[in-house]
């Protein structure tokens, strides 16, 4: 029998915490293939962010590091200026890269750091229970959001990887999907380029955005979570490439 | 500004980690750049920090001589990222600083939580200036509570050095990167205002490093063997709990092994007083005053503010004498000097907070008034009537 399908070796055999529908196990999957691919698990390390993804290195069988919430960014700088032979990347959350890591990677990004940066976005708060994060759509409901978010009091959801792609700094913003296998097949090859740019010593950051559903928080099954990205998510958060300087 | 004598030696002849501007020669500096050249000397690999008075001088000279020594100089957006940076650093296996002053310091006590939790080694220096909130920019020992508390969240400790003279700041910096990577602690360095801008002769040592374990549990690719994950996180029911005894078994050996302490004319003392950093300087010279008066007086000085030098002082209690405490705060480490002491004899303090520096004169009058007792009557009875 041939085998068309298998486990990439450096994401673990194990099943992982998440809930039912969660996008976190397919983009740890995209990623652990990259890094097989581009063979650079022997010199990659991975930050793990606070929130539901916090546990990623019980998933991904790569040296990783768990910091303080919104302060991957700063901890990738430290990594990459003492071993820039090594491949540094994060892995964050809505909250933690948008909300009270806003600073760090707007900095990191100003300051053409060369780290590859996974943002996970869907549009909440998960780990803590549902919150708003500054992702949330308008008028989504959420845990702190009962009567959806208003815009005037609560803003709009923010566009960070608009905002990053207008520093010198970065060098390649694509926003992509998990709502389906084309477009999961589109967001493996914007991770792989991703690495490929910090590999090859490009001199800046990248980051993909990565839409991903929270079926649990967005009060929805896995399929109109899906449905939902595409049909609602992406009209904020258009989906392509934002910029490629390299 | 930099008065540094810079040595002729040739560039990049001496192993890493040891070379250095000026190594071996008497040279006159100011104590922020002179702990600067000092972690050069004890091989920091990397240097993160974030401006703010009086410890400007740091980051100034750092960014000139790191990029010299081939090492990283980042200024980091803010102390949060700062700490943050050294975190990373320490977690592929660097020897990483960074330098601030109080209020920068509070916002650093995220990261040394987390480094104290990821069991990382750290040096941060903090150049006291006078609080609360933005407070001034005056010197000040107001964060003995903050250092020597732990000052972050959780149940942890920090090695906290607290020299005074320049020279002791530079020999502290070997030290406090070796204790950092023997004990995988933070090692803060806690000087103040006058000692970082004070210009003092000094000799920059090449110090041989102790004998250190290796750091297996760094991240640096998971190249033959399995990964290395560094963390704080232990969600496990008693998982975090084994943590923290082991956390703990570690400060008892740091206290059993670490203090480090001075002290002088003790043995006949009728008053001993107790000061560190710039404060125990000022001390010294009243104390100098007091014998000249004939007053028996000597002083201890803790240089480790923890471990505290507990049993030292409270040997030095176990004869009846009187203890006063000087600080410039209104009175911290008073509260260690207390708890060593446990009663055995009267402890009073004199302080100066909020940027004020107390004077020899000041410190002379204050043991003159605590000593001032009849001749005639016995020495034991006077102090029991009379405190």
């Amino acid at each position: 029998m041939k085998t068309v399908f298998k486990r990439t070796p450096t994401l673990k055999d194990c099943p992982t915490h998440y809930c039912p529908g969660c996008g976190h196990g397919i983009a740890h999957r995209l990623i652990a293939e990259v890094i097989d691919e581009l063979d650079i698990r022997d010199r990659t390390i991975g930050i793990a962010p606070v929130g539901c993804a916090v546990l990623a290195y019980d998933y991904l069988d790569v040296d990783m590091v768990e910091v303080a919430h919104g302060r991957p960014p700063a901890v990738a700088t430290g990594m990459k200026r003492t071993n820039p032979d090594k491949i540094i990347f994060s892995y964050q959350g809505d909250g933690d890269l948008a909300s009270i890591g806003a600073a760090e990677i707007l900095h990191a990004g100003h300051r053409g750091e060369q780290i590859t940066v996974i943002f996970i976005n869907n549009a909440v708060y998960g780990m803590t229970g549902g919150q708003m994060a500054p992702t949330t759509m308008i008028d989504q409901v959420t845990a702190t959001t009962p009567k959806g978010r208003i815009a005037s009091e609560q803003g709009y959801p923010l566009q960070v990887s608009e905002l990053l792609a207008t520093l010198p700094g970065t060098i390649y913003i694509e926003r992509c999907a998990l709502s389906g296998a084309a477009a999961v097949r589109k967001t493996k090859k914007a991770i792989k380029h991703a690495f490929e740019l910090q590999v090859s010593g490009a001199e800046g950051l990248s980051l993909v955005e990565v839409l991903s559903p929270c079926p649990t928080y967005w009060r929805m099954t896995p399929a109109e979570a899906m449905e939902w990205i595409e049909k609602q998510m992406t009209k904020v958060f258009p989906l392509g490439r934002l910029k490629d300087s390299v | 500004m930099s008065p540094v004598v810079h040595s002729t030696k040739k560039k990049g002849t001496e192993e890493k980690g040891q070379s250095s501007n000026g190594a071996g020669e008497r040279v006159l500096m100011c104590g922020n750049e002179a702990l600067a050249e000092a972690a050069i000397i004890a091989g920091c690999d990397a240097y993160f920090g974030y401006p703010i008075t009086p410890q400007n001088e740091i980051t100034a000279y750092m960014s000139r001589r790191m990029p010299e020594e081939g090492r990283v100089f980042v200024q980091s957006e803010s102390e949060l990222a700062a700490i943050s940076m050294v975190f990373g650093a320490s977690a592929t296996g660097k020897r990483a600083m960074t330098s601030s002053s109080s209020p920068g310091i509070s916002l650093m006590q995220e990261g040394i939580s987390y480094l104290a939790g990821a069991e990382l080694p750290a040096v941060v220096v903090n150049v006291m200036r006078g609080g609360p909130g933005l407070g001034n920019i005056a010197p000040s020992q107001a964060d003995y509570f903050q250092a020597t508390r732990g000052g972050g969240h959780g149940d942890y400790r920090t090695i906290v050095l607290g020299p005074s003279s320049v020279q002791e700041l530079v020999d502290c910096m070997p030290l406090a990167f070796d204790l950092a990577d023997q004990y995988r602690m933070t090692v803060m360095v806690l000087a103040d205002g006058i000692l970082g801008q004070m210009m003092e002769p000094i000799v920059l040592d090449k110090k041989p490093r102790r004998a250190l374990p290796l750091k297996e549990w760094a991240l640096t690719g998971a190249k033959g063997r399995e990964q290395n994950i560094v963390r704080s996180l232990w969600l496990k029911e008693g998982v975090l709990e084994e943590l923290n005894y082991k956390l703990k078994a570690k400060y008892e050996q740091v206290e059993k092994d670490e203090v480090l302490c001075e002290q002088y004319e003790v043995d006949d003392a009728e008053i001993v007083v107790v000061a560190y950093g710039v404060a125990a300087r000022i001390v010294q010279g009243a104390v100098n005053k007091a014998r000249e008066e004939g007053i028996q007086a000597g002083w201890i000085r803790p240089i480790t503010l923890w471990p505290f030098p507990t049993e030292q002082i409270s040997r030095a209690a176990d004869e009846f004498r009187i203890f006063l405490t000087v600080e410039m705060s209104n009175g911290q480490m008073v509260e260690d000097v207390k708890l060593a002491i446990a009663g055995k004899a009267p402890v009073v303090f004199y302080g100066r907070p909020g940027g004020g520096v107390p004077t020899v004169d000041e410190i002379f009058d204050k043991i003159k008034q605590l000593t001032l007792r009849p001749k005639t009557q016995d020495n034991r009875a006077k102090n029991e009537n009379g405190i």
